[in-house]
């Protein structure tokens, strides 16, 4: 699906430079036609023809596709919209008429309110910097996660010894929330920041390591096998064997991991935080600034979605054999 | 093997499998799988082992490729014992063992990049292997693009690049269905004839193993021992109008005779002491349930 979307998108400047000659062709053999119909000397003209014809019939070709193209797409580009408005509009009539049943909108404030604070608030630096401080938390506890949970992952998948020594810490440690770290976090590190991004890592690590542990059991032992006929080295079969053929679990392991780091962040952030759209989120609760507080949910939200786009993108950019696998078409 | 020491270099890979015995599990469990096997591969020979399912077979090319270790008995390779796997034996499994990740080329070039050769000279040897098995234009193609087929080509000659001693082929064209498996066999056997290093097949396929081999040898049904030894006096090149000889049909009767005996012990052994003709017919003192 990755490929032939970008082949499509490749294709589409392609119809810009043919859409051209289809009115020319068109002119000239109608001009053609003009001409045979008025005289005899008509019968010159007939050279340019050929080279015209497959032009057009060609253009038709890229114009199908680009119609194709474009369906699918307004299809899902519709749906998407359709959804979304969808949210909004219940937000919207839900505020503007104050809706009272069980769910109270009493104090809700409309979207044009809060379009009205990110317009204020928006490009401000203590907005701004609140999401920048995130994003850094984000990314150093994901990524020191990936750099222990994926190794470990691999190892503790190749070798029984190693997977008897660690598997009973990891399943008693596995089912603690990382909002549950949050007290025993502020006593072990010496300062916020440092509690913040470890939460932000146990969120993210337990998700990252089960899945590459997965994805070695999943891992036909035929490959490895025929690796080792070839004569990879233990070295060598871990980064040209092992390491590839998890790839796909790994980076199950990783949206799912981004996921849970988001929430165990923000967690973090409304508990102890100084900083952070979580901690902006929770003071404007406590400042009784209301649509302050959608935006900061807002922002979480879009955060977290540009995250696992990110992380998918990167997926198919590193997997793109996926795109043959049997069932492999997502 | 006169005509294998001719060919100048190929004068190594002799294979030479010594009272070979392999048991799995331990006291009530025990199951033995192969038992007091002997058996050579002369160095330039195709040589064929046949033989029912289960009958260890499989167990015995594990061994020769160093997966697994033999309870007793030893395998050696040009007089050294083989105790891990290794490029100078080059494996065809049954089941597509390409790497899904890689292209066909790097495919190919895995046992050379692993042996450390450079990119460009790794990238030529691949192409003309891969040339050789008519998928050059494949080259950028990924596994599972391909046909079963296709996927097995490739992993003969992916197994060929590191220049093996000797090749093992575990029934490498079990998956396929018959018209492409005769193709197969043809393209193998014109491929063996350029390369004429040592080869150890396996297969249940009796029409294979003679049309393939100089050499075959029969097993026993569990546990697994060499009922027979029989030559292939059969002219070479190989070519498939071979295959309607009499001298071709006298053999696939010769051995479907010792097959058909195994083939029979390895069923459950109550089926085997009822009888075939009593399968269903005859009910034991306890009822239906016994037998099956």
């Amino acid at each position: 699906m990755g490929s032939t979307a970008t082949a499509k998108i490749v294709a589409l400047p392609m119809v810009d430079k043919q859409a051209d000659p289809v009115p020319a062709a068109v002119e000239t053999k109608a001009s053609a036609a003009q001409v045979s119909a008025t005289g005899p000397a008509a019968t010159q003209m007939p050279i340019p023809e050929p080279e015209h014809i497959p032009t057009v019939s060609l253009t038709r070709v890229f114009v199908n596709l680009w119609g194709y193209v474009t369906r699918e797409r307004i299809i899902t580009a519709s749906l998407a919209c359709i959804s979304i408005g969808a949210l909004f509009l219940f937000w919207y009539l839900g505020t503007k008429y104050r809706l009272e049943f069980y769910i109270r909108f009493k104090n809700v404030p409309t979207p044009y309110e809060v379009y009205q604070q990110l317009t204020q608030v928006g490009l401000s630096n203590k907005y701004l910097v609140n999401i920048a401080i995130s994003v850094r938390r984000i990314l150093l506890g994901f990524m020191i996660a990936t750099a222990i949970g994926v190794p470990l992952g691999l190892v503790i998948g190749k070798y029984q010894r190693v997977r008897d020594f660690f598997m009973p810490v990891v399943e008693i440690m596995r089912p603690i929330p990382a909002i549950a770290w949050v007290p025993m976090s502020i006593m072990l590190w010496p300062n916020n920041e440092a509690s913040i991004v470890f939460i932000t890592f146990i969120g993210a690590f337990f998700p990252i390591l089960l899945n590459t542990i997965h994805g070695v059991h999943s891992l036909d032992g035929v490959l490895v096998r025929a690796a080792r006929c070839l004569g990879a080295s233990e070295i060598r079969l871990f980064l040209n064997v092992i390491l590839p053929g998890s790839l796909p679990h790994i980076f199950t392991g990783l949206a799912v991991g981004m996921g849970v780091a988001w929430v165990s962040l923000i967690a973090a952030e409304m508990i102890s935080g100084q900083f952070g759209v979580g901690y902006f989120t929770w003071e404007a609760y406590s400042l009784v600034d209301y649509p302050a507080i959608v935006l900061g949910m807002i922002t979480i939200g879009v955060l977290g979605l540009a995250c696992s786009g990110i992380i998918r993108m990167v997926g198919i950019l590193l997997m793109p054999w996926l795109a043959f696998a049997p069932g492999g078409r997502r | 093997m006169t005509m294998a020491m001719t060919e100048a270099e190929t004068h190594k890979g002799f294979i030479d499998v010594r009272e070979m015995g392999v048991t799995f599990g331990a006291n009530d469990n025990k199951v033995v799988a192969v038992d007091n096997v002997s058996l050579n591969v002369q160095p330039g020979e195709f040589v064929s082992l046949i033989g029912p399912s289960g009958c260890g077979k499989s167990t015995l090319l594990s061994i020769v490729a160093g997966f697994v270790k033999p309870t007793r008995g030893e395998a050696l390779l040009d007089g050294k014992a083989i105790t891990k796997p290794g490029s100078d034996r080059g494996v065809v499994f049954q089941q597509y063992s390409l790497f899904p990740w890689l292209s066909v080329r790097k495919n190919v070039e895995f046992g050379l990049k692993m042996a450390g050769v450079e990119q460009s000279k790794r990238n030529t040897t691949a192409r003309a292997l891969l040339d050789l098995a008519g998928l050059l234009s494949f080259e950028n193609h990924y596994p599972d693009q391909l046909s079963g087929g296709m996927k097995q080509r490739i992993g003969i000659v992916r197994a060929l690049a590191t220049s093996p001693q000797v090749l093992l082929m575990d029934e490498p064209f079990g998956a396929l269905d018959t018209q492409t498996r005769v193709v197969m066999q043809e393209i193998l056997t014109n491929i063996w004839q350029q390369f004429r290093i040592s080869v150890l097949f396996i297969t249940h396929d009796i029409e294979e193993s003679i049309f393939l081999s100089d050499r075959i040898y029969v097993m026993t049904a569990r546990p697994g021992r060499i009922k027979a030894e029989i030559k292939v006096p059969l002219p070479r090149p190989r070519t498939a109008e071979m295959t309607d000889t009499p001298e071709f049909m006298n053999l696939v009767q010769e051995l479907k005779g010792l097959i058909r005996e195994e083939s029979l012990a390895a069923m459950a052994p109550e089926i085997r002491d009822r009888g075939l003709s009593g399968f269903g017919m005859k009910v034991g003192p306890k009822g239906v349930g016994e037998i099956f």
